[in-house]
């Protein structure tokens, strides 16, 4: 149950693939033959991305990652407008790929503001709005938390900016393609996606930029992508994309019923039967794919350990299970306190789960916390402190 | 998740020696610098040997597994000998811990000298080894918070 670290390729993705590794290896600026059959998986996949969030095709820029989108998006639109000004908003709760790119910004003469989030995970439109100047150019806050779920208020936030204001820029990379996604009705100017979080393949992401937003590229080169992301086309990956966003469009209300009601009742088990458990982000307003919590008194790493070998795949946000050793800062932007964030743990479901699925979770959950809380001293103390 | 070794997996799934002990004769409580888990032994003495050793752990698979294996190490030894131990032998033992992971087998050792100062202290002992061994071993991570 960790879709969101690799949702499974979808049969028919990997079919509209295939060609494009075979017979039609074309390179799709050629202006022979060859090229022809990619020149067209190209501009069919550019189709099938804009409808899935409702903008024009030739607003799509396929790019090789949502961080590439994200990074292209923050840095090329922030450097596109330098001289009207150089401040940008993220949120507090945004992926690295934004904040990094946002420091980056900082390297190079811009300010940063960071828009906090309550405690659902929610930005508070009217705090992010109080940070905008007249030299704010471009505000980027994510459409849905890929950590806890929890979807943006963005049309709240577009409805309250100046007009020819700030560029607003969305990571949707958690949402595109799980959730409707109207690039109008959201009010954002650019939004980044990725394959590979719908069921189509890794190295398949795109950017989306309202006609007439400047941006520049990232990478120096030619004419692909319309000057703006220069570099030989990935067809296979981009007519998988294309797929992918089609059948995600296609399925969408029928798989967030299923999905919503499959983490319904994940989320009612383990609240219900594991006791000192909370619900991380918003309890209403999230992914339908995302069970997130956090249990008290044990640590994440322990956890998924323990999960694991019984055969349950989730994730953490603990500090104990990065790398870097510290907690998410999500949580942490929730303020939800360190020792809380310790009992991190994540379920996103796909289309691989079931019922089954999550009965099997119910059951073994409980126990391993268990397992974990009777070696705990914290756990102890706490019994030690209710006996008086 | 890292990859650990069959050592760490093997303590870590059956941990030896966890709980507390009521009358312990000393107790050492360390929390982590680093990510803020925490450790706590209690030893029971007789005749100057760690008769018995328990410990509760709020941590990483490691953090575990650490625990674990500092508990049969000092089994039975006199303190002096149980003063020997540090967190490099831990790692060592355990047949390594990824690098990320040392600093939680430096939580091990000091809980366990903490629990032996801790005694010495009540019984107004003094142990040859317990003030030079007593600082932690330098951690290779800053603590950030
Ligand atoms: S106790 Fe946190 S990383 Fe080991």
């Amino acid at each position: 149950m960790d879709n969101v670290a690799a949702a499974p390729l979808l049969p028919e993705v990997r079919e509209a693939m295939l060609p494009y590794l075979g017979q039609i290896f074309g390179n799709p600026q050629s202006l022979h033959n060859w090229g022809d059959g990619a020149r067209e998986a190209l501009e069919g996949a550019r189709e099938q991305v804009a409808a899935l969030i409702g903008g024009a095709s030739e607003e799509i820029v396929f790019t090789s990652s949502g961080t590439e989108a994200n990074n292209m998006a923050v840095k090329g639109i922030a450097r596109a407008r330098s001289e009207k000004g150089k401040h940008i908003i993220v949120s507090a709760i945004e992926h690295f790929s934004v904040f990094n790119s946002a420091r980056t910004m900082q390297r190079e003469g811009f300010e940063i503001s960071l828009a906090p989030v309550d405690s659902t995970g929610t930005v508070i439109p009217a705090e992010l709005l109080k940070l905008v100047r007249p030299d704010t150019v471009l505000i980027s806050v994510m459409h849905a938390s890929g950590e806890v779920g929890t979807i943006q208020p963005l049309a709240e936030i577009a409805a309250g900016l100046p007009k020819d204001g700030p560029v607003l820029h969305t990571d949707a990379v958690a949402s595109a393609g799980n959730i409707p996604v109207d690039v109008k009705k959201l009010g954002v100017q650019a939004l980044s996606m990725a394959g590979n979080q719908f069921n189509g393949p890794r190295g398949s992401a795109a950017l989306w930029i309202k006609r007439g937003v400047r941006i520049l590229p990232l990478l120096d080169g030619g004419i692909q992508e319309g000057g703006r992301r220069p570099g030989t086309e990935d067809v296979p990956a981009i007519a998988g994309l294309g797929k992918a966003a089609e059948i995600a469009k296609r399925d969408l209300e029928v798989r967030m019923e299923r999905l919503s009601g499959l983490r319904d009742m994940l989320i009612e088990g383990v609240l219900g039967e594991v006791e000192h458990s909370v619900l991380t982000g918003h309890p209403v307003n999230r992914l339908p794919g995302y069970a997130s919590f956090c249990l008290r008194f044990i640590e994440g790493e322990a956890i998924l350990m323990l999960l694991n070998s019984h055969g349950i795949a989730a994730a953490s946000g603990s500090a104990c299970t990065s790398r870097a050793l510290k907690a998410s800062h999500v949580l942490l932007a929730m303020g939800i306190n360190h020792e809380l964030a310790q009992g991190s743990v994540l379920f996103t479901l796909g289309p691989n789960n079931d019922a089954e699925d999550v009965k099997y979770v119910l059951e073994n959950l409980p126990k391993v916390v268990d397992r974990l809380r009777q070696m705990s001293p914290l756990y102890s103390k706490y019994l030690k402190e209710q006996k008086g | 998740m890292p990859v650990y070794s069959e050592k760490v997996m093997q303590h870590f799934m059956n941990p030896h020696n966890v709980g507390e002990i009521e009358d312990a004769d000393g107790v050492g409580e360390i929390g982590n610098p680093v990510c803020g888990d925490m450790m706590t032994f209690y030893i029971k003495v007789k005749d100057n040997r760690i008769e018995d050793v328990k410990y509760k752990t709020f941590g990483c698979g490691a953090a575990i597994a650490v625990s674990s294996m500092v508990s049969d190490l000092v089994k039975g030894k006199t303190l002096e000998e149980a003063l020997t131990v540090t967190p490099s032998m831990v790692a060592k033992e355990l047949e390594g811990l990824p690098k990320n992971k040392l600093h939680c087998s430096n939580l091990g050792a000091q809980a366990l000298h903490k629990a032996i100062k801790n005694y010495a202290i009540k019984n107004k002992i003094d142990i040859p080894g317990l003030t030079d061994k007593e600082e932690p071993e330098e951690d290779e991570h800053a603590c950030e918070t």
